[in-house]
């Protein structure tokens, strides 16, 4: 019996010839990250083993992007304990204030996740690599700790839901488009436990930013992890950034998968998904109208600078509305230089929109544009839960970064056609 | 091992933003986490649950973020238990790290109402809802978890592996 991408990884990083869903197995891991919410846990649990040295200060890597630029000295003190640890624990990959950026868009775009790899995170956005054809995933703190000391993680391999996607997205159609219709179809735990493997002929339409955004949000499906299969695309990108030696892995043609679902990407228009689940999705078009108070553009989902080129090309030479804030928060620093280069960066603050230093900020209601009670955001982050943005009675609409600055202009939820 | 206490009943989907929500996640003290535990789905629990007490709700309990405050945070509350029809998967490997007991029953969360007053056997495998005088079997928990919690949790299952290798 052949293997899927995912068991192909996990049965490598197992020292095995097979696995096959259901089995647990303890798994070398290749990259551990924490941040400067999961990381201060997964210390003190570190500690309280009494353990003398990490398993690998290169494989490790502790980013405080949360609440960072500390918002508090609560803040202060959690990433000052991450500062010290590593510190202590000769960890090579701390990324400070000025020089970080949000962990998911990071580390793959600094070379140290690579493809073929197993990364455990304790965040659960950690699925986003699986753009690079790796297997990852979201962990706890306690699972963090024992990576950091051992270098393993154990895992129940997963039954694999195999997505097939045709055909080239039309205008205004986005990676985020893609996922959140997958979501609406299938459900927040429409593929809980299991892996989601992207395969057809349709990937070829998607650049990997837009990918990124896809497996980011296996998460939000229920999925242990999203994976796409190694191509030409993924090479272009690994090639430039890898700091290690990567192996190509690909699916087996006779994998079984537990099931199959089809999307047609040529069908497709921009989805907004309402409060307050991700799968609460609706095409633009039956949108109707909902005024807004505040637009997002950023995050671990759409931060990239892909996303920004896309927000700005539709903000270029317009203003946001006067009911409106916008802001934008590029994923990292070298995003943000990007976008200075680029002159999106002059083209934002001269519409009247806020540009922001990194950080998770508002996505988490963390900090950088909390909502109050009553008010409403579009966003192109990844959660519009009860409360997620600030007050428990406020709301978050999701979107693409191209319908998020036509809404900023339009001051309610609308896309860039509707512009003058 | 016997859980004994009322039921506090909730429906899908309740995601770690309204067990804790990330406002209070700049700490990871227990104690300070149960007093918003829930919080933004029930403002009264983290005041009015007693020792014992369980959370039982409907699918995808735990959906969302990694955050092992969210199992803490219902511990730290005195809540013995969580029975759902299922859980986030993250949520399901932290409690167990944790050791915060969860259980999948479908039959069990359809037969309690809030308030109900529930009893758990974890080695007999039985869930009695006493109001109504009814009994359920849960799934048993795999082998492999059973290791875990016998050792007491993840890190003490670490540190036995180390010392013996």
């Amino acid at each position: 019996m052949g293997m899927t991408l995912t068991e192909k990884i996990l049965a490598r990083h197992a020292g095995k010839d097979v696995v096959a869903p259901g089995e647990l197995i303890l798994a070398k891991v290749d990259l551990a990250l924490g941040n400067d919410v999961t990381s201060p846990i997964a210390i003190q649990a570190f500690r309280s083993l009494g353990a003398r040295a990490v398993f690998d200060r290169n494989r490790i890597a502790l980013v405080p992007d949360h609440f960072a630029p500390n918002k508090d000295i609560k803040s202060a003190e959690q990433v000052k304990m991450m500062r010290e640890f590593a510190r202590e624990f000769g960890i090579v990959n701390y990324f400070e204030v000025g020089r970080m950026g949000i962990e998911h868009v990071l580390l793959p775009d600094e070379g140290l996740v690579v493809p073929g790899d197993l990364v455990i995170g304790a965040d659960s956005h950690t699925c986003t690599y699986g753009a690079l054809c790796a297997f990852s995933t979201g962990v706890g703190s306690t699972d963090l700790a024992a990576a950091m000391l051992s270098g393993e993680v154990w895992l129940k391999v997963p039954e694999t839901l195999r997505v097939v996607l045709s055909g080239r997205p039309g205008k205004w159609v986005e990676g985020k488009d893609v996922i959140l219709h997958i979501i609406g179809e299938i459900g927040v735990d429409g593929a809980l436990y299991r892996a989601m493997e992207y395969a057809g002929d349709g990937i070829a339409h998607l650049p990997m930013a837009w990918r990124f955004t896809i497996t980011n949000m296996a998460i939000e499906a229920g999925a242990k992890n999203g994976i796409f299969p190694f191509d030409a695309a993924t090479k272009a990108y690994a090639d430039g950034r890898a700091k290690r030696k990567y192996e190509v892995v690909t699916a087996d043609p006779d994998a079984r998968y537990e099931e199959e679902f089809a999307v047609d990407l040529s069908t497709l228009e921009p989805v907004v998904a309402f409060p307050h689940l991700p799968e609460n999705t609706r095409p633009l078009s039956l949108v109707g109208d909902v005024p807004i108070d505040q637009v997002v553009v950023g995050s671990c989902t759409n931060g990239r600078i892909e996303d920004l080129r896309s927000a700005a090309a539709v903000i270029r030479g317009r203003k946001v509305h006067d009911g409106v804030r916008m802001i934008i928060l590029p994923a990292t620093q070298e995003i943000y230089l990007q976008a200075m280069r680029e002159g999106l960066m002059e083209e934002f603050v001269t519409a009247g929109a806020a540009f922001s230093t990194p950080t998770c900020g508002p996505c988490l209601g963390g900090h950088m544009g909390i909502l109050a009670a009553g008010e409403r955001a579009i966003s192109t982050t990844n959660r519009n839960f009860v409360g997620r943005m600030g007050h428990p009675e406020s709301e978050v609409y999701l979107s693409n970064p191209a319908v998020a600055a036509a809404s900023a202009v339009l001051g309610r939820i609308g896309g860039p056609d509707e512009l003058s | 091992m016997e859980l004994r206490g009322k039921a506090w009943k909730y429906g899908d989907d309740v995601d770690t933003d309204v067990i804790i929500p990330a406002r209070y996640l700049n700490t990871s003290d227990p104690a300070e986490l149960a007093r918003h535990c829930m919080e933004d789905i029930d403002a009264a629990f983290a005041s009015k649950v007693s020792p014992g007490d369980f959370i039982v709700a409907g699918k995808n309990f735990g959906c969302g973020s990694s955050r092992e405050h969210a199992p803490i945070a219902i511990k730290a509350s005195g809540a013995s238990a969580v029975i759902a029809r299922s859980f986030a998967r993250i949520f399901y490997r932290n409690a167990f790290n944790m050791g915060l007991p969860i259980f999948e029953s479908t039959e069990a969360v359809d037969g309690i109402d809030a308030g109900d007053r529930v009893s758990v056997d974890m080695e007999g495998g039985v869930l009695r809802n006493e109001t109504k005088g009814t009994e359920y079997r849960f799934a048993p928990v795999p082998p492999f978890m059973r290791e875990l919690l016998a050792a007491g949790g993840l890190l003490n299952y670490i540190a036995k592996r180390k010392k013996g290798t």
